[in-house]
């Protein structure tokens, strides 16, 4: 091959911001030749009609940053959980799983009080579906920590249990008795339901309390004692125990951290958009967190930014449906695309691309 | 139970057990040489959907079978072109196949759901009319049969050939093999085609013969599974072989319990394959010492010849 | 000395001309003329970084050169991959083996030779040929159950197996007892008779002197002489090698020991896998101003005693190790360290520090706790940046600011950084693992100055390290490893090279040694 590939000894840190949206641009020059293919010729668009259709619409509509928001929320949520984890090399990839125990730990609070208004609700709420996403994800972190098993396959194994959980679930104990044996719970009340905080749109408190979860990871991943933890046994694990800093600490740290997130993200969308329960509730948000994670470089700043990314692609992705007729799986491809081109790119923070072995020649001049 | 019960159990254990070997045995090579692609279930999902939508089109179901591993090939060389010339973490290429893969499939399969196919032609004529001994030894389909003697030449590549001995250096030392002047990422290459391509005869089987159609996510998590069986397996061919059965096993449970009437709400029953496989992995890696032994040293490690 | 068969006027079995490589922002091979002549053994001397490792790569074809040619006997040859290489009779030793653990001693060799020559019957041809050469071997044996001197024996059997015309042997002695040395020289001196002509890399200049006809110096990717080992001293050849007068740091022998500040006391340990080595019943007592030092070949228990002495590993048992008389075989490292102690591991990237973090985050790693870096939980940054610039100013650091991640520092210039941050934190005990393995002969005489200068102000130091010479020029007390038991330790005046060899091998010795042990 022509191309070589040379250790940059130190990492490239204007390579670090770059790679990112050098992915996307690639996405969306790959995403126009995709639509090329793909777009009705009865509908008589363009593939720049496409993507104005997939990635311009869906923000500029009305409300449509509201609704960024609202669909980044828990994507974002769940990604900045699995970012601590990722960063100390804790594989959790059971947001999803996490994510629905957490809607149903939830939900079973305002079922329980389905008749009792108090702003005690909503935080009973929370805390319960924090709690559930925790206890999901303690399965792994038990069983890695105590019998050194793989947390990948066991949290992603978790996930699907969690969904056939909901399924049951809502066939079973939580169906809605008024719902003529619809498989869904009731609606929330609304003590149960989130305020919002934009009026007119779908805005509501998950969203600013997401922005906080965001700014207190920052503060933590980067000045904490608990933060450099996290990223010296990432780095470095050898260097980690030589600082006498505990892994099976951190790994139970770092997967409650990120089931508890999950879990809390479940009843944000329950308790928000969502307001009951049905077996379609997970919207692959947990899967989708991991590119987030990913393409935000597992930094706070930069998750929140492609969390808002990622949600444009769910928007555009039901915007292309309606108005053009293409398949909502369009989404799914465009996300494991930009984590392909990521991962590809990411190759010039650590190496630089050069072309035959020129180099060497006008070194020895 | 009657001999019929049986014999259907025992037809269900071998349809279920028979994507799990192709997509664990592909794997195991692939690990075997050092790399880790997590992405066995996106490589499943999209051979799926390509042979079925081949075959229907087409008509002809071998053909249907070449174009899906082709299909988990082809997706297998962007991990290979990733992991091996631009050095990505193998842990996030291969999450970043099976998310690509998942809507891929779903993308091509839009026009596809709901089509029917002719399961894939089961028995040998004359030899599976044999009462109870036809049926159970004569009375499947090829690729179950074919399944069986690649589990026997993966075996013998990998324990009986110059080849195979290369490979399991490659995954054993990387630096060692490139400092004698193997090509350690050629090797791979291989390795990782192999891997794509088995993984997508496996998705095949499940969309030309265990249930011939097309749903979105119909691998459910099997590409998964597989991964765990290589695990369980220690890397042995013939295990992996074995604990594909016993997840075929678990897959019929269902069937017997219902059978004799007992009423667990299916969604339980359906959570067996994800449970075992959890408890499955317990047990294995509880002895630490039996999977350091056996796993191929630089599992998951990245090679730069210049190092 | 043998009466090898190597003339003026034959064809040099090897000629290097004009060779020249570039890595990234170092030139490792500036022009470089070698010449071998069939039979000779022909020494090829330099410091760590000198370029003979690259330059041998290049011979076998495993490195492509920018610039220069080979020849071979006379021909001009492109040698394109290691194949190639053995083809046409060159064999080669690495210095990191290139084995495989998992696999058999036959399947290793038949990897590493040429396909037709791996067919049946090649147990037995290794049988032949370990007997022959007096490497005995084990064809059906798995490597990692091997010692590092018999895994040293498959590499040159896989070689002798091929017939060869050239052996090259990159530092073969590094991992062998004195006395293993001198049988392989034996095996050596035959080969030669025989006509094989040898390269041998090394830069312990007795060695050299006592084995190779020829020398060839390298320094920083050059060639900077050639020298007739026989007639030069290992000073003047040291000086070459270095290229300045180097004075070696002085022990001060008004040294005061006092209390014991690291007790070691029947510490056992199993080791994790079948890789290590389990640790028997070490007992040691390191005092107050003097420095111990602990000599033993590469694989014997060295990392182990490192983990379980830093807590990285923990003993079953409290009472087994005792830092300034506090009970500590049940403290992590971070409890340790809190009683004082400073630890130097032997692997400076991933181990001693994080290379993808700055300097200023790597001195917080360690300094946290003793430096008071931390406010409410918080890296105090000002602080910790001040804290790592001070190490860099005291130990003479080479790099353009604290910003700078480890991994942009030279291996010498981390050492002293790492060195400096445990020195700065006041240690009362010190343990360093292979203190200036990797490291340049000016960065060496730093870090054994500074460890004498901790040593003097009260602190005890434990340096555990392969390299004799350096164990006898900064120990006061040696003790020796073999096997995951310590030996007591001595005074180093009563104590020759010979004796800690014999003691180093005393355990794991060759096999087939009837009596001819030589004592000292």
């Amino acid at each position: 091959m022509l191309l070589k590939l040379e250790s940059r000894g130190e990492i490239s840190r204007s390579m670090l911001y770059a790679t990112p949206l050098i992915a996307v641009v690639l996405t969306l020059i790959t995403g126009f030749f995709l639509f090329v293919f793909l777009l009705d010729p009865s509908k008589n668009a363009s593939a720049f009609d496409a993507l104005y259709t997939f990635f311009v619409d869906p923000v500029i509509a009305s409300g449509g940053i509201a609704e960024l928001l609202v669909k980044a929320t828990p994507i974002i949520l769940c990604a900045i959980g699995l970012s601590m984890g990722f960063r100390a090399n804790v594989w959790n990839i059971g947001a999803e799983g996490q994510f629905v125990i957490g809607a149903i730990t939830g939900t079973i609070v305002v079922l329980a009080f389905y008749d009792v208004e108090s702003v005690f609700i909503l935080p009973m709420m929370m805390v319960a579906g924090t709690l559930g996403g925790m206890a999901w994800a303690a399965i792994p972190a038990f069983l890695r920590t105590r019998f050194n098993t793989n947390e990948i396959l066991v949290s992603l194994m978790l996930t699907y249990v969690a969904v056939l959980v909901l399924s049951w679930a809502v066939h079973g104990p939580m169906i809605d008795p008024d719902g003529f044996n619809f498989p869904q719970t009731r609606l929330f009340h609304d003590s149960a339901l989130l305020p919002i905080i934009w009026e007119g749109t779908r805005l509501h408190l998950g969203a600013a309390l997401m922005l906080l979860v965001v700014l207190a990871a920052w503060l933590i991943i980067s000045r904490h004692l608990i933060g450099f933890q996290i990223r010296v046994i990432g780095m470095a694990p050898k260097a980690a125990s030589y600082a006498g800093f505990k892994e099976k600490k951190l790994i139970w740290l770092t997967l409650l951290v990120s089931g508890g997130l999950a879990g809390f993200a479940g009843i944000l969308e329950a308790a928000g958009p969502a307001e009951q329960l049905v077996p379609t509730f997970p919207q692959g948000y947990g899967f989708t967190a991991i590119i987030v994670a990913f393409l935000g470089r597992l930094h706070p700043v930069g998750i929140f930014m492609a969390g808002l990314l990622m949600a444009l692609t769910y928007l555009g992705g039901e915007n292309a449906q309606i108005m053009l007729g293409m398949p909502k799986s369009v989404t799914g491809v465009f996300q494991g695309m930009l984590l392909f081109y990521l991962l590809a790119t990411d190759v010039l923070i650590r190496y630089r691309v050069r072309i035959g072995s020129a180099v060497a020649k006008s070194a020895n001049a | 139970m009657d001999s019929a019960i049986v014999i259907a159990s025992v037809l269900t254990i071998m349809t279920a057990a028979t994507p799990l070997v192709f997509a664990a045995l592909g794997e195991l090579i692939v690990e075997k040489s050092g790399v880790l692609n997590l992405g066995v279930e996106g490589m499943m999902i999209v051979g799926a959907i390509c042979a079925f939508a081949t075959a229907v089109t087409s008509g002809s179901a071998f053909l249907g079978i070449i174009v899906g591993m082709l299909a988990g090939a082809g997706l297998s060389l962007l991990f290979a072109i990733l992991t091996q010339n631009l050095m990505a973490n193998h842990v996030a290429t291969g999450l970043a196949l099976t998310i690509f893969g998942i809507g891929l499939s779903a993308l091509i399969g839009d026009g596809f759901a709901g089509q029917k196919l002719d399961p894939l032609p089961k028995g040998i004529p004359g030899l599976s009319d044999i009462p109870v001994i036809g049926p159970l030894l004569f009375g499947h389909d090829i690729l179950v049969y074919f399944s069986i003697v690649a589990t026997g030449a993966v075996a013998w590549f990998l324990t009986k050939t110059r080849a195979g001995m290369i490979l399991r250096a490659v995954g054993d030392n990387h630096d060692a093999a490139h400092s004698i002047g193997y090509s350690v990422i050629k090797i791979r290459y291989m390795a990782i085609l192999f891997g794509g391509a088995m993984a997508g005869l496996g998705g095949a089987y499940i969309s030309l013969a265990y249930s011939p159609l097309w749903a979105e996510g119909m691998t459910a998590g099997r590409g998964w599974i597989a991964l765990a069986l290589v695990v369980f397996a220690t890397w042995k061919p013939w295990r992996a072989f074995l604990g594909a059965y016993l997840f075929g096993g678990v897959t019929i449970i269902q069937l017997i319990i219902q059978g004799y009437g007992i009423n667990i709400p299916a969604q339980f029953l359906s959570m067996l394959p994800y449970l075992a496989t959890i408890v499955v992995l317990v047990v294995i890696s509880r002895d630490k010492y039996l999977v350091k032994m056996n796993a191929p040293a630089c599992l998951g490690k990245l090679f730069h010849a210049s190092h | 000395m043998s009466n090898s068969v190597h003339n003026a006027g034959s064809v040099p079995r090897l000629a290097l001309k004009g060779v020249t490589k570039q890595y990234p922002g170092c030139l490792a091979n500036d022009s470089v003329d070698l010449t071998i002549m069939p039979g000779e053994i022909h020494a090829l001397l330099g410091e760590n970084g000198a370029g003979k490792s690259t330059l041998v790569k290049y011979i076998y074809g495993v490195v492509k050169a920018d610039a220069g040619e080979m020849r071979w006997n006379g021909e001009l040859v492109d040698v394109v991959n290691p194949n190639f290489a053995r083809r046409l009779g060159v064999g080669m030793v690495f210095q990191h083996f290139s084995l495989f653990d998992s696999m058999t001693v036959e399947e290793n060799i038949a990897l590493g030779i040429a396909p037709e020559l791996a067919g049946p019957g090649l147990d037995k041809r290794i049988r032949e040929v370990s007997e022959q050469y007096g490497l005995p071997l084990d064809p059906k044996r798995h490597v990692f159950s091997l010692s590092v001197g018999e895994r040293q024996r498959i590499e040159i059997v896989r070689c002798l197996l091929q017939d060869p015309k050239l052996l090259i042997m990159d530092e073969p002695t590094s991992v062998l007892t004195p006395q293993e040395v001198e049988r392989m020289f034996v095996t050596l001196r035959r080969l030669s008779d025989e006509g094989v002509s040898i390269l041998y890399i090394s830069h312990k200049l007795d060695e050299i002197k006592a084995l190779c006809h020829n020398a060839t110096i390298m320094r920083a990717g050059k060639v900077v002489g050639d020298c007739d080992p026989q007639v030069e001293t290992p000073k003047t050849m040291a000086e070459m090698m270095i290229g300045t007068h180097l004075v070696a740091p002085q022990r001060d022998e008004t040294m005061v020991e006092g209390d014991a500040l690291l007790v070691v006391d029947g510490l056992s340990m199993e080791a994790e896998d079948e890789h290590g080595t389990s640790l028997k019943n070490i007992s040691m007592e390191v005092r107050s101003g003097e420095i111990l030092g602990i000599a033993g070949i590469a694989g014997n228990g060295q990392t182990e005693l490192m983990d379980a002495l830093s807590g990285e590993v923990l003993a079953d048992h409290e009472n087994v190790v005792l830092i300034n008389g506090e009970l500590a075989g049940r403290m992590g490292a971070g409890e340790r360290r809190d009683l004082g102690v400073g630890f130097v591991p032997e692997e400076r990237l991933g181990h001693g520090a994080v290379p993808d973090m700055s300097l200023w985050e790597n001195a917080f790693l360690s300094g946290m706790k003793r430096k008071d870096l931390l406010i409410k939980g918080f890296m105090d940054v000002v602080k910790t940046v001040d804290y790592a610039e001070k190490i860099v100013k005291n130990f003479k650091v080479k790099t353009s600011g604290v910003d700078h991640n480890a991994s942009s520092l030279s291996g010498g210039n981390l050492q002293k950084f790492i060195m400096g941050r445990e020195i700065m934190q006041d240690p009362t005990v010190m343990i360093a693992l292979q203190p200036t393995w990797g490291v340049d002969a000016g960065a060496a005489a730093a870090i054994h100055q500074a460890l004498f200068d901790l040593a003097k102000k009260g602190a005890a130091v434990l340096v555990i390290s392969q390299d004799l010479d350096e164990l006898f020029a900064v120990s006061s007390r040696i003790a020796v490893i073999a096997e995951g038991k310590l030996s007591p330790a001595k005074p180093v005046e009563d104590l020759t090279v010979e004796q800690i060899g014999l003691m180093m091998g005393g355990l794991h010795g060759m096999p087939d040694e009837g009596g001819q042990k030589r004592v000292a």
